[in-house]
C-alpha cells in the first residue's frame, strides 16, 4: 500500500459530503420512481373501473312505452277458446300495433305503420303473452302497460345517437322522431329501471338481452366445479401433506402440480374438447362439461392452497392426538382437518372466483352458442357470464356496449362479494398460533 | 340417477345393519376389535363402492352398445353402406328420440327408432338389475365378514387412503390427458401436414377450401408468423409489466411503511383477479381507438387491432404477476446483508441497487419468467384486441395475430373434427403447452433453488 493512494480524514470527508447531495437526490427519484408504479397501477385500477361504470350504468335503466293493450278475445283466440293452450300460441303481435294505431290514429299508410311499429322492440309480444298467461282474467280487458322501446330509441333518448343540427338522423327518418317527440310530450315514453336485464336471457336484440340465462348457467357450471374440485382438493392435500412418503414419486407429482397450476387455461379446454366432448361424448356447450373443464383447472390452486392450510397447523396437535391412542386419520379428520378448514375455505372461495372469471376455456368446449333460453339444469345447453360478455363485446350494434359494461359489473360485483367474504372468512376463523 | 340413489340407500340400510350385528355381538362376545360405527362405514362402503364402479362403466358404454345393436338390425343393404350414412341414420335416430326431429322420420329411420328405444329399454333394465344385485352381493359378503376380530377401522383407513391416493393422481391424471390429447391430435394433424411446414412455414392461412378442386384447398400452416405475433404482443406486455412491477415491489419492500404496504398489495392483486375478458373489452373498445386516435394526431398510421393496444393492456394485468413474487423474494432477502451495507455507508437506494436486487435476482428472474408464460399463454385479451390475420412484422403499430387467438379461431364454430384446421388448432396447443411448461419448469426451478440458498 503506497502512501500517496491513501486519503486523509479530510480528505475522505470531503469527497463524501460533496457526492452525499447527489446520492441522496438520486435516493429520492428512486423512491418516487417506486411511488409512480404503485400510484401507476392504480390509476390504471380506478380508470379501468370508472370507464366500465361510466358507460354501463346507464344499461340498469331502459325506454320504455305505456300503451293501452286491449286484450282481445275476438284477436287472440278467434275461435272463442280461452284455455292457457291457446292463449300461449296466440299472435300478440296484433294487440301491439293495434294499441300503437290506437296511440296515433293518424297514420293510415302502410309504409307509415311498418315505421311506428319499428319503435316498440319486437319483443313486446312476448311480454303481452307472459301477462296474460300469469293473469288470464285480463282477457277481453285493457291495460296500460310499459313496454320496451327498440333499442336504437333507447339509444338515441340515452343520447348515444346524436340528431343532427336540422333536428334528423339516418337512424329515423322524420315521422318517428316527430311520434318518439308527442309520447315524450304525453308523459308515454320514459327510461325506468331495466328489469329485462336481469330477467331475460340473450337476445339478438339489445333492449331484450338479459344477463340472467348466464349467470344461471354460470351457477351450474361453478355448483359443479365445487363439487368436484373441493373434496378431490382436499383429499389429495391431506395425502400429500401428511401421508406421502418423501421420495421420487411425490416429489414429481408435487412438481407436476405446480406446472399445472402455471399452465394457460385455454390448454385446459383443449383437454376438455379432446377428453369430455370427443371420447367420452358429453353434451357440448353444458355447464356439466364446462364445470368439469374448470375444476380440473382450479384443482392444483386448491390443492396448494389446501397444502399451506395443513402446513399452518402446528405438529403439536397431531402429536397430541396421536399420543393419547388416536390412529393417525383419526389425529387428521378429527384435530388437524376442522383447524385447516377455514384457510382451505378462503382457498376455496378464492379459486372459484378465479372459475368464474375465466373465458377461454368455456370457449373451447361450445359454449359460445347462441342461447336464449334459460337453462335449468346441468345438461342443457348455456353460456356463462364471462362468455356473454365476449359475445356481446363482439356485438356490433351500438346498445351491446352498454350491456357489455353492465354485464361486466355485474360480474365483477360477484367477485368483489366471494373475495370479500374469503378475506372476512380469514380474519374471524384463521387461527394464529 | 334414481339408481345412484338406491345404491345409496342400500349403502345404509347395510351399514345399518351392520351396526345392529356388531351390537349384538359385542353383548355375547366382548369387545370389538374396533369402535362399532367402523363397521357400519365398512359394510357401507363395500355395498357403495362396487356398484358404482359397475355403473360408471356401464354408463361409459351403453351409447356405443346399444348403437351396436340398431346397425346389427338394420336392412342388409343398409348396413352395407358407408359409415358416414349409417353414422348419419343414427344422428337422425337420435334427434327423434329427443324431438327436434320436426318431419316425420322414413320407414327405415322409423324402424331404426323403434329398434333403438327396444336396446335402450333391454340396457336400462340389464343395467338396473347388475347393479343393484352387485350391491347387495357385496354387502352380503361385507355382513357375513362382520364379526369381532374383524379390524374394521383399518380396512377403512385404508380405504380412505386409496381414495386420497386416487385423488392426488388425479392432477398428474390431468397432465397426462393434456400431452395424450394434444400429442394424438397433433399427430394426426402432421400427417396431413409435413412437420417442417409447420415449424419453419412463413404462412399462416388455414382457410381449407370446401370442395377439394378449389384453388389453394390445402392452406398454408406454417407458424412462424403466430409465434412472431406473440412475441411482439409479450414483449411490449413485458415492457410494461417489468419496470412497473420491479419498481412497486422494491417500493413496498424496502421503502413502504407496514400500513401502505399492507394496503397496496393486495390492491395491487385486484389487477390479477379481474377476468381477462374485462381487460380484452377494455383494449378493444377504449385504449384501441385512443391509440389509433393519438396515433393520427401525430401522423403514424396505427392499425385498429394493434399489437401495442394488446400489449399494453396485457402488461398491466402482469403488473402483480412480477410485483408479488418478487416482493416475496426480496423480502427474504436477509436483513444482515442491507445491514452490512449501511455500515459501510451506502444510502438506502444504493443498498436496493447493488445489494438487495442482485441477491434477488434468481427470484426477481424466476417471477419475470412465470409472467412471461402467463402473457404467452393469455387468451381473452389478445382474442378481443388483436387481429386475426397472421402477418409475420415487428411493427407494434401493426396488426399481428398469435397461437392462443388462432387456437381459439380455428376451434370456435362447428367443423369437422379431424380436418386439418381443427387439428391444427392441437398442433398450436401442443407448442403452446410446451412453451409455457418449459418456461414454468425453469422459473420454478430457479425460485425453489434460490429459496434454499436462504432458508
Amino acid at each position: 500500500m503506497s502512501e500517496k493512494n491513501l486519503l486523509t480524514h479530510q480528505q475522505t470527508f470531503a469527497k463524501v459530503n460533496a457526492s452525499l447531495a447527489r446520492r441522496r437526490a438520486a435516493e429520492r427519484r428512486f423512491i418516487w420512481l417506486g411511488r409512480l408504479a404503485i400510484i401507476a397501477s392504480l390509476g390504471f385500477l380506478l380508470l379501468l373501473f370508472g370507464n366500465i361504470g361510466s358507460q354501463g350504468i346507464s344499461a340498469f335503466r331502459q325506454t320504455f312505452i305505456a300503451l293501452n293493450i286491449h286484450f282481445d278475445p275476438t284477436l287472440l283466440s278467434p275461435e272463442g277458446q280461452h284455455d292457457l293452450e291457446t292463449l300461449g300460441k296466440a299472435n300478440y303481435n296484433k294487440l301491439v300495433k293495434q294499441a300503437l294505431l290506437a296511440t296515433f290514429p293518424d297514420v293510415t299508410q302502410r309504409h307509415e305503420k311498418k315505421a311506428l311499429y319499428a319503435l316498440i322492440s319486437s319483443g313486446a309480444q312476448f311480454q303481452l303473452r307472459e301477462t296474460l298467461l300469469d293473469n288470464p282474467d285480463l282477457l277481453g280487458q285493457r291495460q296500460t302497460l310499459w313496454l320496451a322501446a327498440d333499442d336504437r330509441v333507447d339509444m338515441l333518448i340515452k343520447g348515444e345517437i346524436q340528431l343532427d343540427e336540422h333536428g334528423q338522423s339516418p337512424h329515423f327518418n322524420p315521422k318517428q322522431l316527430n311520434w318518439l317527440q308527442q309520447l315524450q310530450a304525453r308523459q308515454l315514453l320514459e327510461k325506468r329501471f331495466n328489469g329485462l336485464f336481469f330477467s331475460n336471457g340473450d337476445s339478438r336484440e339489445p333492449e331484450l338481452a338479459g344477463i340472467l340465462g348466464a349467470l344461471m348457467g354460470s351457477f351450474y357450471m361453478l355448483l359443479v366445479t365445487l363439487a368436484f374440485s373441493f373434496p378431490v382438493g382436499v383429499a389429495a392435500a391431506i395425502y400429500l401433506e401428511e401421508f406421502a412418503p418423501v421420495n421420487r414419486w411425490t416429489d414429481w407429482i408435487e412438481i407436476n402440480i405446480n406446472n399445472l397450476a402455471a399452465v394457460p387455461s385455454i390448454v385446459f379446454g383443449l383437454l376438455g374438447l379432446a377428453v369430455f366432448l370427443n371420447f367420452f361424448d358429453l353434451p357440448r356447450s353444458t355447464p356439466l362439461v364446462g364445470g368439469m373443464v374448470l375444476s380440473l383447472m382450479t384443482l392444483p390452486t386448491f390443492i396448494i392452497s389446501s397444502r399451506a392450510a395443513l402446513k399452518a397447523v402446528p405438529p403439536s396437535i397431531r402429536e397430541a392426538a396421536l399420543g393419547v391412542g388416536a390412529s393417525k386419520l383419526q389425529a387428521i379428520f378429527h384435530h388437524v382437518l376442522p383447524l385447516a378448514l377455514p384457510g382451505m375455505l378462503t382457498g376455496t372461495i378464492i379459486g372459484m372466483a378465479r372459475a368464474l372469471g375465466d373465458t377461454a376455456p368455456l370457449l373451447m368446449i361450445g359454449m359460445v352458442a347462441f342461447i336464449v333460453d334459460i337453462p335449468n339444469g346441468f345438461t342443457e345447453p348455456a353460456t356463462a357470464l364471462p362468455v356473454q360478455i365476449y359475445l356481446w363485446a363482439d356485438s356490433p350494434e351500438r346498445a351491446f356496449v352498454e350491456k357489455t359494461s353492465a354485464a361486466i359489473m355485474v360480474l365483477l360485483l360477484f367477485l368483489i362479494a366471494m373475495n370479500a367474504v374469503a378475506v372476512y372468512l380469514r380474519s374471524k376463523l384463521e387461527r394464529r398460533w | 340417477m334414481i339408481l345412484v340413489l338406491l345404491i345409496i340407500l342400500i349403502s345404509v340400510a347395510a351399514g345399518f345393519m351392520a351396526l345392529r350385528k356388531i351390537s349384538g355381538l359385542r353383548a355375547r362376545q366382548g369387545k370389538p376389535h374396533s369402535p362399532e360405527r367402523y363397521y357400519a362405514y365398512y359394510v357401507g362402503l363395500m355395498a357403495l363402492t362396487p356398484a358404482l364402479i359397475v355403473l360408471t362403466l356401464w354408463n361409459g358404454f351403453e351409447q356405443s352398445w346399444i348403437e351396436e345393436q340398431v346397425i346389427r338390425q338394420l336392412p342388409f343393404d343398409l348396413q352395407s353402406q358407408s359409415s358416414n350414412r349409417i353414422d348419419l341414420l343414427l344422428n337422425d335416430v337420435r334427434n327423434t328420440l329427443s324431438g327436434h326431429f320436426n318431419s316425420t322420420p322414413s320407414a327405415p329411420t322409423q324402424a331404426a327408432v323403434d329398434h333403438y328405444q327396444t336396446a335402450q329399454h333391454q340396457s336400462q333394465s340389464a343395467k338396473t338389475l347388475t347393479v343393484i344385485l352387485t350391491a347387495l352381493l357385496v354387502a352380503g359378503i361385507g355382513y357375513g365378514q362382520v364379526n369381532i376380530q374383524l379390524r374394521a377401522r383399518n380396512r377403512v383407513e385404508n380405504w380412505v387412503k386409496v381414495f386420497m391416493i386416487g385423488c392426488a393422481l388425479v392432477a398428474v391424471l390431468t397432465t397426462l390427458g393434456i400431452v395424450l390429447s394434444v400429442v394424438f391430435e397433433s399427430i394426426r394433424f402432421f400427417q396431413k401436414v409435413p412437420l417442417t411446414d409447420f415449424l419453419f412455414g412463413l404462412n399462416w392461412s388455414p382457410q381449407t377450401a370446401m370442395r377439394t378442386d378449389q384453388v389453394g384447398a390445402s392452406g398454408a400452416f406454417g407458424m412462424i408468423p403466430l409465434l412472431a405475433g406473440t412475441l411482439l404482443i409479450s414483449s411490449i406486455a413485458m415492457a410494461v409489466a417489468v419496470p412497473i412491477g420491479l419498481l412497486a415491489a422494491i417500493y413496498l419492500s424496502e421503502f413502504s411503511g407496514a400500513k401502505v404496504r399492507a394496503a397496496a398489495k393486495p390492491a395491487l392483486e385486484i389487477l390479477a383477479g379481474i377476468p381477462t375478458v374485462v381487460y380484452g373489452f377494455f383494449a378493444a373498445l377504449t385504449v384501441a381507438p385512443a391509440l389509433r386516435g393519438f396515433g393520427a394526431d401525430i401522423g403514424l398510421d396505427v392499425a385498429s387491432e394493434s399489437a401495442l393496444s394488446a400489449g399494453l393492456v396485457m402488461g398491466i394485468m402482469i403488473i402483480p404477476f412480477v410485483s408479488s413474487l418478487s416482493d416475496d423474494v426480496m423480502n427474504a432477502v436477509p436483513q444482515s446483508l442491507r445491514d452490512a451495507a449501511y455500515a459501510l455507508g451506502a444510502t438506502q437506494a444504493e443498498t436496493v441497487r447493488h445489494i438487495v436486487v442482485p441477491a434477488a435476482l434468481p427470484g426477481i428472474v424466476g417471477s419475470i419468467l412465470l409472467a412471461v408464460s402467463r402473457a404467452i399463454g393469455e387468451t381473452m385479451i389478445v382474442v378481443m384486441a388483436a387481429g386475426l390475420a397472421a402477418k409475420l412484422t415487428f411493427n407494434p403499430l401493426d396488426a399481428v395475430t398469435t397461437v392462443t387467438v388462432q387456437i381459439v379461431t380455428l376451434l370456435v364454430g362447428d367443423q369437422a373434427f379431424d380436418s386439418p384446421k381443427t387439428l391444427a388448432a392441437f398442433a398450436l396447443g401442443m407448442v403452446l403447452f410446451l412453451m409455457t411448461l418449459a418456461l414454468n419448469a425453469w422459473a420454478l426451478s430457479i425460485v425453489r433453488k434460490y429459496r434454499e440458498r436462504y432458508e
